[in-house]
């Protein structure tokens, strides 16, 4: 009797944490199905194509958050700063020109020190803000914000002085301009510089990812076998991967054999896809090192990990550093999706809208993984591709999509923050028991 | 060469003048159990702090006297020193992380790596960890100590005996263990867990480690070790073999009676035969100190002690009757029923409290003496105020008034009612805190630690105010961790120990008999730990 | 020799007193008033409109001060109260209110409002503590983002606000149309130093005392002020430096900070419907997102931290905050021609005063 309670007890509370885990995921797959009903509008084919595309450009960025909130930062609002660091690094290169794979390359080279430098700073600001990490990341954007459009309305320009021929600078020869175009690929600029490298037909893609997670489904199915011991493994979700694996891979190649409207959806740039691939490696094999095993106590608890010897702040400081340059490349790559350099606008919302990502993926401050970010960024989009034809279809009025959307955006972050608070709030209550 | 592994010798330390540490030897041989044993205070962590290079001793001008290591001296300058020198600790509260496992927490920062590619470019950081072999280790370090559990297992969720273990684990697994130290290890154990974990000790004193056993139970000491130093306001009382001694004599040596406090009885006493409070199966729930089931009458007109080693429960009685950490029990307050759980309800109900932690929950620091005087006052009784219909607005004059009277009558040194109390001497802010609590005009006052971080002069000022209060018809029950201040005013003195009352002494009864209780050796209910 | 060293200890403590940042940025302001001067701006047009800005602000800025006693931390909630007091004064004018009636029901309608969603944010905080700040930050950017489509779905009917196609409110909508723009500001107005004399009722030139609207806003003051020293608000204060005190005293915390935030939504409530009327238009939808953070940064400019805040912070931090910017406007513009430096100017120091004063906030480890 006594036992059965108990049991009945986990179950229910089993449940509801799982709830309570994924409640913000269940809103957004729910959302997406429901603008699926009410919107005919939209084709699978519009969908994905909107979507594959919103997910190259977005991955990286988000993927770029999982170290500071290994390493207990929390959500770096301040990927703001990395996004900053950039787009300063592809200024220069568009000032001089150079254009192509190799200018592409050269401004994540030049991104990589000025990312570092602010990288380290933010960082530092962080040790000095102990507990009111995820204030000050959202601040720090908004202050280096103001640094920011002081080097590119009056440092350039005033101090460095530049040509008003240019076709950077404003016409008073005072600033960079509003928008900058970054010129078109194959007319030796930056535009799809990444993108336009490889592209293979939409279905092929999703042939070759699924076929990449059965085989790897597989392998730790093996390693597994071998030495049990070593590995966190859950067989149920292996399960679940293999049979969606092999479904995924039944409809592509359906749609490749039959030549099916699937096969009408944007390409998918490889090497962007390839970089996405490589970050989700690093994030992973870096937990595999004696820093990672650091940013994880560090981020598990800071006393313990200063009393056994582990330099906290310097960990987490490093930890900054690698979001704030991933955050960097990220933007880059985002913009050469784009094709032109919204000089003042592009990285404003970047930390709200990666962070959303992020949590929508069910995500929290202090738990946060790859498959977090790949989903939630998938998740994330789909609701910001629905959200104008639900608006539409429902209310005849695509903007109040629009502002449902930023809604959403700030919603999904209040709710996660605000529920993993009072959740670890309860936790901590000292009790008779 | 001596089969000495640790020799300590004539080790003093002081702090800022005040000497906490005098001449301390002790002498831990190869295989050997050495118990040390003393009050609070008594310097026990002094001693563990100097041993182990804490910053807190090299910032306050370093200690006298030298450590010797296997006969050579060491120069202890961080712990990490110490662990290089084959110092390991096993700390009271676990130094575990919940979400790691526990081979995880075993290698926690002495992670063994192996290099790769990247990790030759950019430093050993990088390297790769070896989950394998530090599974290995951690297997040999588990079953050292017979623990069949699996190295992979998180530690949340895990009893606490078996977080002990993995602490000990810990030490093991340092290459190169010669002492390990053990601070108050089964305070937080059941009993068999307890009997475990010495059943462990014996095993690495064999293998030749030298154990130093900080412990204030006597019967575990008698039981498991093989000598034992006594400690006592930083002064080295004795070392005896544990063949030489007994529980009794130890004990003895612990309270000893260093400060005469002089004892003079009151002439005017009014003891009434009336319980004013009947407390019972009190239990609270008061981190590090909490209260398992305490039963208490006071009379009206008494002074009661409530005596005790620190962590033992003695703080959380007065916390629980007066709402400030969960409780649940039957308290009974001058006949009447009293709701626990409730600060507002207590203080109304003509209790008040002077707290042991005076600069926490005491006063706020910031503001002005008279604010921290009346502010109980006004916000239960809704005096020291002006009413404006529904608006209540402070009466600034009526406070001044007030705080004037008593800065004069408990003699609070001050410039004026407005100076922060922050600015205050120690022994002044606690004025400042019976001032409070007076203001109340409570009939039963709660004072603990009533001299806690106060000199000499001033801690004979505040008992005799107290002892004064008590004349005039106040009901006292003061918790104090310090013996002698109990014996020189109580009546009587209840001993508490893991959070029950051990027992009652009157305030003359031999040091022997307080030592045995505070260790859990008094009459009462030692018995079931005896085996 | 001991001469010197006492003076230097009191012009240190004069410093600690005032607070350094205080010092500097005032110091910056007057500099920037002395520049002007110089460039041949006029000192007399910077001051008036100083004070007319921070009359408009004064009161939202106030608002910062019951929840930085109370310990929730400065109230980055604030667009929740400026979004009552929108939707109290849009519907004033929805019933068709103009003039002092309009004020008058705004804010009489606001109150209630504020005052059942504090209770409700209040509640909020309570259940998130240690992380207040925050969560403060994305409840108010929230219920600005809920807002909007609230602003564009209620069938208001009233002309004066409406799209002139389409449905759903305007962006901003003139309070000229229903004789409520200035209606405080020009309430007993006179003007300093104008053309006309040293004092000149109604005079358009000099530095012009919005009477009406510095009155409500000292008004207000007192009330906070009071309000700290009744025993209420005493309890609060307690609870906000030292909740183990207060707790120890009987008293509710949980309940002096939903109390406290109470009374913060309602002044960001009034705080905008004066703001409104002396600015002559009523910004919704987004506007209201970013204005928490100049509120919080006037505060600490004059002298509050993240855990203390005075009425006196207030005064000085408004004043020092919107004269520093409203000077620098046309200094910046006539210096470098072109170029925005003072909304540069504006986001470094009210942003960087703001992360000055997280670093000053001992944190948790959580």
């Amino acid at each position: 009797m006594n036992n059965e309670n108990i049991s009945e007890r986990l179950n229910t509370s089993k449940v509801s944490t799982w709830l309570a885990d994924n409640i913000v995921s269940l809103i957004f797959v729910a959302f997406t199905i429901f603008g699926f009903l009410v919107s005919d509008g939209v084709t699978m084919n519009f969908f994905l194509t909107e979507l594959s595309s919103r997910f190259f450009r977005n991955a990286f960025l988000v993927l770029s958050l999982i170290i500071p909130v290994v390493a207990g930062l929390g959500l770096n609002f301040g990927i703001v700063v990395g996004a900053m660091a950039g787009q300063i690094a592809l200024a220069i290169v568009l000032y001089f020109g150079w254009g192509g794979l190799n200018g592409l390359l050269l401004t994540m080279l030049i991104a990589l020190p000025i990312a570092t430098l602010f990288g380290y700073l933010t960082g530092i600001l962080y040790n000095k803000t102990r507990g009111q990490e995820m204030i000050a990341s959202l601040m720090v954007g908004y202050f280096a914000n103001g640094l920011y459009q002081f080097l590119f309305l009056f440092v350039v320009g005033v101090i460095i002085k530049v040509p008003n021929t240019h076709p950077m600078i404003k016409p008073d020869g005072i600033g960079v301009r509003m928008t900058v175009d970054m010129g078109a690929y194959d007319k030796g600029g930056l535009k799809y510089a990444l993108d336009k490298i490889w592209e293979i037909p939409f279905m092929w893609a999703i042939l070759a990812v699924f076929a990449a997670i059965l085989l790897l489904q597989i392998w730790k199915i093996i390693r597994n076998k071998k030495n049990p011991s070593l590995y966190r493994y859950n067989m149920t979700m292996t399960v679940l991967n293999i049979i969606l694996s092999l479904v995924m891979i039944v409809i592509s190649l359906y749609a490749i054999t039959t030549n099916s409207s699937l096969m009408m959806v944007r390409k998918v740039p490889v090497v962007t896809g390839l970089l996405i691939v490589a970050l989700c490696i690093f994030n992973e094999l870096i937990l595999k090192t004696k820093l990672g095993q650091d940013f994880r106590s560090v981020g598990q608890s800071q006393h313990i990990a200063e009393v056994s010897g582990i330099n906290v702040d310097k960990t987490r400081i490093i930890a900054t550093i690698m979001s704030t340059v991933f955050a960097a490349w990220g933007q880059i790559m985002y913009l050469q999706n784009m094709g032109t350099l919204n000089t003042y606008g592009a990285h404003m919302q970047i930390g709200l809208f990666s962070v959303a990502a992020l949590l929508v993926g069910g995500a929290s401050t202090q738990r946060a993984g790859v498959k977090h970010a790949i989903w939630g960024t998938l998740l994330f989009n789909s609701m910001f591709i629905m959200s104008p034809e639900i608006g539409l279809s429902l209310f005849g009025n695509a903007l109040l999509g629009e502002y449902f959307r930023t809604f959403m955006v700030y919603g999904v972050i209040g709710l996660a923050l605000g529920l993993h608070v009072w959740r670890t709030n309860k936790k901590g209550k000292v009790t008779l028991n | 060469m001596s089969d000495n592994l640790l020799s300590l010798k004539n080790v003093s330390k002081e702090y800022s003048g005040n000497k906490v540490l005098k001449d301390i030897n002790i002498e831990l041989k190869r295989g050997e159990i050495h118990a040390l044993i003393g009050e609070n205070g008594a310097g026990k962590s002094t001693l563990m702090n100097i041993l182990f290079g804490m910053s807190v001793i090299h910032t306050t001008g370093g200690f006298e006297g030298t450590i010797e290591i296997e006969g050579k001296e060491a120069n202890i300058k961080s712990p990490h020193d110490a662990m290089d020198y084959g110092i390991g600790m096993v700390h009271q509260e676990f130094m575990l992380i919940p979400g790691f496992t526990i081979m995880e927490n075993i290698k926690l920062n002495r992670e063994i790596t192996k290099p790769n590619l990247v990790s030759s470019i950019f430093g050993k950081r990088l390297e790769t960890l070896n989950i394998k072999r530090m599974n290995e280790d951690t297997r040999k370090a588990l079953d050292l100590l017979d623990m069949d559990i699996e190295e992979y297992v998180q530690v949340a969720g895990l009893p606490v005996g078996h977080m002990q273990f993995i602490e000990i684990a810990r030490e093991i697994d340092k290459t190169g263990l010669k002492i390990l130290v053990f601070d108050e290890p089964t305070a937080v154990l059941t009993e068999t867990e307890a009997a475990n974990l010495l059943k462990a000790m014996k095993k690495l004193a064999q293998k030749g480690i030298g154990i130093l056993f900080i412990s204030h139970r006597l019967d575990e000491i008698i039981e498991v070790a093989d000598a034992v130093t006594v400690l006592r306001d930083g002064e080295h009382v004795a070392t005896k073999n544990i063949e030489d001694t007994n529980k009794y004599e130890i004990a003895q040596l612990m309270v000893g009676r260093s400060i005469t406090l002089d004892r003079e009885e009151g002439l005017n006493r009014n003891i009434v035969d009336e319980t004013i409070l009947d407390i019972k199966n009190l239990h609270v729930a008061m981190p590090g100190e909490r209260v398992k089931g305490v039963d208490l009458k006071v009379k009206k007109g008494e002074i009661v002690g409530i005596g005790g080693l620190a962590g033992q429960g003695k703080l959380g009685i007065a916390n629980g009757l007066m709402g400030i950490f969960p409780a649940k029990g039957e308290v009974e307050f001058k006949g009447k029923k009293s709701a626990l759980n409730d600060p507002k309800s207590a203080i109304k109900s003509g209790m008040a409290f002077v707290s042991e932690d005076r600069k926490g929950v005491g006063l706020l620091l910031d503001e002005s003496i008279e604010s921290n005087i009346v502010f109980s006052a006004m916000q239960i009784n809704n005096e020291f105020l002006n009413n404006f219909g529904p608006v209540k607005l402070k009466d600034s004059a009526k406070i001044r008034e007030h705080a004037n009277k008593m800065i004069k009558d408990l003699d609070i040194r001050c410039t004026s009612s407005m100076q922060r109390v922050g600015s205050l001497s120690g022994g002044n802010q606690q004025k400042v805190c019976v001032a409070r609590a007076l203001t109340l005009n409570p009939e039963l006052l709660l004072v603990s630690e009533p001299t806690r971080g106060i000199d000499i002069g001033a801690k004979k000022l505040v008992l005799d105010l107290l002892k004064q209060l008590n004349n005039e018809g106040m009901t006292i029950i003061m918790t104090s961790s310090e013996l002698a201040e109990l014996r020189s005013i109580c009546d009587r003195i209840l001993i508490i120990c893991e959070g029950k009352v051990e027992g009652e002494l009157p305030p003359d009864a031999p040091d022997a008999e307080f030592g045995l209780m505070m260790s859990g050796s008094g009459n009462g209910n030692s018995e079931g730990r005896e085996a | 020799m001991v001469e010197v060293k006492r003076k230097k200890t009191t012009f240190r403590d004069i410093v600690n007193k005032i607070g350094f940042p205080t010092i500097f940025i005032g110091g910056f302001w007057i500099l920037l008033l002395i520049a002007g001067g110089a460039l041949g701006i006029s000192v007399i047009t910077l001051l008036s409109d100083t004070i007319k800005r921070a009359g408009m602000n004064g009161i939202l800025v106030l608002a910062m001060v019951p929840s930085i006693q109370s310990g929730t931390g400065p109230n980055f909630a604030l667009p929740v109260g400026v979004v009552c007091g929108l939707f109290a004064l849009v519907c004033s004018i929805e019933f068709g209110f103009t003039g002092w009636a309009w004020l008058f029901v705004s804010i009489a309608f606001a109150i209630p409002l504020a005052t059942l969603v504090g209770y409700l944010y209040g509640r909020l905080l309570n259940a998130v503590k240690g992380s207040e700040m925050t969560i403060a930050t994305y409840t108010g950017f929230s219920i600005v983002a809920a807002m909007c489509l609230a602003w564009l779905m209620i069938p208001f009917q009233s002309p004066n606000m409406g799209w002139f196609i389409g449905k759903g409110l305007r962006e901003t909508i003139q309070l000229d149309a229903i004789g409520g723009a200035h209606i405080l500001s020009n309430f007993l107005r006179f003007s300093l130093f104008g053309e006309k004399g040293f004092i000149t009722i109604n005079g358009e030139s000099g530095i012009i005392i919005p009477t009406g609207m510095l009155l409500i806003f000292f008004i207000c003051c007192i009330i906070v002020w009071l309000y700290f020293r009744s025993k209420s608000g005493i309890a609060i204060s307690a609870g906000g430096i030292n909740p183990k005190f207060a707790q120890s005293s009987g008293i509710n915390i949980d309940r002096c900070r939903i109390k406290a935030n109470v009374l913060s939504t309602i002044l960001g409530a009034i705080g905008i419907i004066v703001y409104s009327q002396g600015y002559g238009y009523a910004q919704l939808y987004t506007a209201p997102l970013m204005m928490a953070f100049a509120a919080v940064a006037a505060v600490l400019i004059g002298g509050a931290s993240a855990s203390r805040a005075k009425v006196s912070h207030v005064i000085i931090g408004v004043l020092i905050y919107q004269g520093l910017f409203t000077t620098a406007l046309p200094v910046a513009n006539q210096l470098f021609e072109g170029t925005d430096l003072s909304e540069i100017l504006r986001m470094v120091i009210q942003n960087g005063i703001i992360l000055y004063a997280l670093t000053q906030v001992k944190g948790g480890d959580n």
